[in-house]
């Protein structure tokens, strides 16, 4: 087995077993429901996650990913509510503004060669206190249309049902894993995070590549800020804080390694769904706080780091060596 | 001499933080006034180094460890951990004293860890300490059991509000661990050994300097500094918040480190133009408060400081600019 | 004009760094169907040559000429197109990704937009198969063998360039069944009409497979000649620009007193890094190492420093058995090295040359005996003074620096120490000559004040000059020790040149 596979897995197999002893438990866990509201309730998070794991993948890291999406939910409410745009407008309008605030923090992390954490925390800060300029308190938003896309649903034997948010995530995880693995631009993005130095003198545009990944990553994550706007009807300056840290998290326990270099995105998608089986499994024991979570993602997260770090030493001391 | 003194006053820090404070003035003329009432200071310039202390401690445990071309992103989560120790500590009936003690233990602790997956593992240091970054407020909560834990404990509340002199007791303590972690690095070798492991490991290790037990230490500093704004946090709202104390606080610290002309990628660093850059950081906050504006608009003012900062200290820019702006101070 | 017509030619090429002549007026010509050999020490001007070819650099005189034809490389990308594809020491191709990615990186078959993965790997494994590689194309590269990682990135310079391939030390770190794999590759392509260039510091490797060769020494063309006509001593004594007839004559000092015995290696070797040698090393002696590039000469001197720990073979210091698996080891024990790569190993360039000096005695000193300023100063003044430091001020970074006195600064930082035992590997290497004397008198003195040294230096005449005894490295082996009337540079030549014929597989 391919060592890059490895990680991914031991995350299916991890998530397997963990699946299988909460449905012990709780044998009402596995029903199309559960299921469905899975994807629903992590949708916002599992589109930040792809956008995330081209980041990873590239060998850099986005921080403001969570101000985004705070950002967009506002600008998208404020458009629809205050100025009486049509919703798709909007989310044009949004997804435009995203994809050149990511071009900007990607020629500003390949020009400046200043680390990736900085730039994008730079990123952050201006996203949220852009948002908070607009407003700082919560705005409602009320439209036919978020009316007519919530009730876009598909009925499932057992009462579950998959929403259009769930099935949009489905969606971006299908078409970031054809990006990630069969096209020219994915295979860059892998070069990248493989060795800028070898791409390059392969023949990748590095400052291009650079770009497009921080790009994807700022317009999923506004696709999430419009998710999370259908989700909660209302777009606040302050929401989504942390989901940042919530999406390197899935990401790298859905295989990709932290350093960049190797990854798959339908690994992300399980990571997004053992995070979204944590939460869920507190929530049924009822007795559980939902501090565990937290301390639940960073010992797998510590496992997954430790894990790639064995895996991937010994090859990488004998390229060093040799 | 004299000459040789002002020369170094007129570093960019110290400029930008007299900048600052003069923009303050023109846009709230009341800033510069400080009164005396009950005993304390009072006033704006009080207050920026009262709300500054905290960023400044946690700079002060920070430079060292991007001086080894490191990264500590764990510091805002182990001073929740710290502040919920010492809070649950002190309700719990212990005397303060074992409290505090057990709080900065808990910070060393978290340092260590981080220090033996950087310095033994190998990780890289902004992987590493993510672990904690994420876990560590989880283990806040845990202590806590979820509550904001509030105390009456006269020794905890004093350490966060009272005065020593007139002057509020943060900034007092962030002072005194200035000059101690300055005396610590200047007076012994260990400054020297931490910019050379920064600028070249691998000569280091040929010239003879344990770069592993060095990096253990700088990233336990770190972690005690980390508690020690912790329990300021914690005294100052006479409570434990384990989901707000210190949230986003690791990227303030990196900022002031960043203003203090540290390099990410390590080298020559300095203890006080760290705080300074602290200092400036929390001008703008102050400023941007009394003078009406959303405290929001801080974060764009920040976002704008952090791009200026990275534009100037660039290869990029040194090569336009042929001589360097000096951003980095020699040691003395 | 010549009648013959050169796939790649360079004219009259000069290339010069800041005050320092890279290049001067050379002239190489390729052959397609030839196997062209590129020999030199380093700083002899090989790599500048070839970033030239390959468009990485731009010549400051002289011109590029493919088929006849005057081109302009602006970048590696444009030579690739003239067809000139280059394949270096370290692979520069992605572990991370397949076989078959790494053959069609850029240039990948697509349909519908999307690469066409299947279409990939089938011509991926028809291109391997013509390499002799029966592997699967889909698998990861990084799993391969650096050797096997080499003919992929041959094969990928093939088949997109095809007309010139450069291959800048490809066999340094591949054993010797690999090599001749290779070298099978490299007459296959020859066969099929291909100018090769190849360079490396293995004779044995030129004469096994190469039809002509081009020697540079200081950025000048010595001589280019067809092989055959040719033996080792020939091409080593172009390389090292030494003439046997003449260096006998070289003044060899008397056999001075030997002191006392300071160090003992028995044995002593690190597996895939030097095999095992034996060396005792008195008071008031100097080694001199000699052997080309890549004969495990560093190695040797890492090993000895604790740099890297050896796996086999005991050391004694002063007849007590000790480890060194550490440089703390070594230091304590009164050792100090000198690295060959001055820059990634030796300096600290943003620190001071005042730090610089007193960093390894402070080391030794630990963190709470601290040298305070006025100290510090006065060590490195008294050092800055007696090596002849030219810094405008002592607090200056030593990054701006010449060569030669980061040199004297390292050197300063090992005597402030008070070592018994100095290993320097090329102290004397590109530094202007002003330095480099002042480097040879000093360990001249080091000698006589009764320090023990091992020098590793390519300038024959100064390792005979200062020399008691000569070690002689090939092939990552002491292969002679030589002292009295053999030390002279002929002899030394003709023990690095000479082969032994069981080696030849």
């Amino acid at each position: 087995m391919s060592r890059s596979l490895r990680p991914l897995v031991a995350t299916a197999v991890i998530f397997a077993i963990a699946y299988a002893l909460a449905v012990m438990q709780f044998p009402s866990m596995f029903s199309t429901r559960v299921l469905g509201n899975f994807l629903t309730d992590n949708a916002f998070l599992g589109i930040t996650a792809v956008g995330m794991t081209f980041v990873i993948i590239s060998g850099g890291i986005d921080l403001s990913v969570g101000a985004v999406i705070g950002f967009t939910g506002v600008l998208v409410a404020v458009l629809i509510a205050w100025a009486g745009w049509h919703p798709l407008a909007a989310f044009a309008l949004s997804l435009a503004v995203a994809a050149s605030f990511g071009a900007g923090m990607g020629l500003a992390v390949h020009y400046l060669q200043v680390p990736a954490f900085i730039v994008t925390l730079a990123g952050m800060f201006l996203a949220r206190g852009g948002a908070s300029v607009i407003t700082q308190d919560s705005v409602p938003v009320n439209h036919e249309f978020y009316d007519w896309i919530s009730d876009l649903i598909i009925r499932l034997p057992g009462g579950g049902r998959l929403s259009f948010i769930g099935l949009l995530m489905v969606a971006v995880f299908i078409v970031g894993a054809l990006v990630a693995h069969r096209t020219r631009f994915g295979s860059y993005v892998y070069a990248l995070g493989g060795n800028p130095v070898s791409a390059s003198l392969m023949g990748v545009p590095v400052a291009r590549t650079t770009i497009g990944v921080y790009m994807v990553s700022s317009t999923l994550a506004a696709l999430a800020g419009i998710v999370f706007s259908l989700y909660t009807s209302a777009g606040y300056p302050l929401a989504a804080v942390g989901v940042e840290l919530d999406a390197i998290s899935a990401v790298v326990i859905g295989g990709t390694l932290l350093t960049g270099g190797y990854g798959f995105v339908l690994g992300t998608f399980i990571g997004v769904m053992l995070l979204g089986l944590v939460q869920t499994y507190i929530i049924f024991d009822g007795s559980l706080s939902s501090w565990w979570t937290k301390i639940v993602i960073g010992a797998l997260l510590f496992l997954f780091i430790v894990l790639q770090r064995l895996i991937f030493a010994a090859s990488a001391q004998g390229e060093k060596a040799s | 001499m004299t000459r040789r003194i002002l020369s170094r006053l007129a570093n960019p820090q110290l400029l930008a933080l007299v900048g600052v404070l003069l923009i303050n003035w023109l846009l709230f003329p009341n800033f510069f006034r400080i009164t005396w009432q009950d005993g304390r200071l009072f006033g704006s310039l009080i207050d920026v180094l009262n709300r500054g202390a905290p960023v400044a401690i946690l700079a002060i445990g920070m430079v060292g460890v991007i001086a080894t071309k490191g990264v500590d992103l764990s510091v805002g989560a182990v001073m929740a951990m710290a502040g919920a120790v010492a809070a649950t500590l002190v309700v719990a009936g212990y005397p303060a004293p074992v409290a505090v003690a057990a709080a900065l233990a808990v910070g060393l602790a978290c340092g260590l860890w981080n220090g033996f997956l950087v310095a033994v593992l190998d990780i890289q240091p902004i992987v590493a300490t993510l672990v904690l970054m994420v876990a560590g407020r989880g283990i806040a909560q845990l202590i806590t059991e979820g509550f904001i834990v509030t105390f009456t404990d006269p020794v905890l509340i004093f350490i966060g509000t009272g005065s020593f002199l007139g002057f509020p007791m943060a900034a007092v303590i962030a002072l005194a661990l200035l000059v101690l972690v300055t005396l610590l690095v200047r007076k012994t070798a260990l400054g020297l050994f931490i910019e050379a492991v920064g600028v070249n490991r691998a000569a280091a290790s040929l010239a003879g300097i344990r770069s592993r037990m060095l990096l253990l230490y700088v990233y336990g500093l770190s972690g005690v500094c980390a508690a020690i704004a912790g329990i300021i946090v914690a005294g100052d709202i006479r409570g434990a918040d384990a989901n707000n104390a210190g949230l986003w606080l690791e990227l303030d610290a990196i900022l002031a480190v960043v203003i203090g002309g540290t390099s990410l990628l390590g080298g020559r660093f300095s203890v006080p133009l760290a705080v300074l850059g602290a200092l400036i950081i929390q001008a703008m906050n102050t400023g941007i408060l009394v003078s009406g504006f959303p405290p929001e608009f801080n974060l764009i003012v920040k976002a704008a400081l952090i791009f200026l900062v990275l534009i100037i200290q660039s290869p990029l820019a040194s090569r336009i600019m042929p001589t360097r702006m000096p951003v980095r101070e020699t040691s003395k | 004009m010549p009648d013959e017509q050169y796939a790649l030619e360079a004219r009259g090429i000069v290339k010069i760094f800041g005050n320092h002549v890279a290049l001067d007026a050379v002239d190489f010509g390729l052959r397609a169907g030839e196997v062209h050999a590129l020999l030199g020490e380093n700083g002899a001007g090989k790599s500048t040559l070839i970033k030239i070819l390959t468009g990485a650099y731009q010549p400051d005189g002289g011109q590029v000429l493919a088929d006849g034809a005057p081109i302009h490389l602006d970048n590696p990308q444009q030579a690739q197109t003239h067809g000139i594809g280059t394949v270096y020491q370290e692979v520069n191709l992605l572990p991370n990704r397949s076989v078959a990615e790494n053959l069609f990186l850029g240039h990948q078959p697509t349909r519908f937009g999307l690469v066409d993965r299947r279409k990939m790997e089938r011509e991926s494994r028809g291109i391997l198969r013509r390499y002799g590689l029966e592997i699967d194309p889909s698998s990861e590269l990084g799993a391969y063998s650096v050797a096997v990682q080499q003919i992929v990135a041959i094969a990928r310079a093939v088949e997109l360039s095809g007309k010139v391939l450069i291959l800048d030390e490809p066999t340094a770190s591949l054993d010797r069944n690999e090599v001749e794999r290779l070298f099978e590759i490299i007459r296959d392509l020859k066969a099929r009409g291909l100018a090769v260039v190849f360079i490396t510091h293995f004779l044995d490797q030129v004469f096994a497979v190469a039809d002509r060769v081009t020697i540079l020494r200081n950025g000048k063309l010595i001589e280019t000649r067809a092989l055959d006509a040719m033996s080792r001593t020939d091409v080593v004594r172009l390389m090292l620009g030494k003439d046997v007839a003449f260096s006998g004559a070289t003044g060899v000092e008397d056999a001075r007193p030997m002191g006392d015995v300071l160090l003992d290696y028995s044995q002593y070797g690190r597996k895939r890094s030097v095999h095992p040698f034996n060396l005792t090393i008195h008071k008031g002696e100097v080694i001199g190492v000699a052997g080309l590039l890549g004969s495990g000469r560093t190695e040797m001197a890492r090993i000895m420093f604790g740099a890297d720990a050896a796996d086999e073979g005991e050391v004694s210091i002063a007849g007590t058995r000790t480890t060194i698996a550490r440089p703390t080891d070594a230091i304590r024990h009164g050792f100090g090295f000198c690295p060959e790569d001055r820059k990634a190993e030796g300096i600290f360039g943003d620190l001071s040359v005042r730090e610089n000096i007193i960093i390894a005695l402070q080391g030794k000193l630990g963190w709470f005996s601290a040298l305070n300023r006025d100290e510090q100063m006065e060590i490195a003044g008294r050092f800055g003074e007696s090596m002849d430091i030219r810094a405008a001020s002592l607090d200056m970074p030593i990054k701006l620096l010449s060569g030669g006195n980061q040199q004297k600064v390292i050197l300063s930082r090992w005597l402030a120490t008070d070592p018994a035992f100095l290993i320097l590997d090329e102290p004397t290497r590109g530094i202007d000559v002003g330095a480099h004397a002042e480097i040879v008198r000093t360990i001249n003195r080091l000698r006589d004040e009764g320090l023990a040294l091992v020098v590793i230096s390519s300038e024959l005449d100064e390792v005979v000059a200062y020399s008691t005894r000569i070690v002689v490295m090939r092939d990552r082996e002491m292969v002679a020790e030589l002292n009295g009337e053999n030390i002279n540079p002929g002899v030394i030549v003709q023990a690095i040149a000479n082969h032994r014929d069981e080696e030849l597989a």
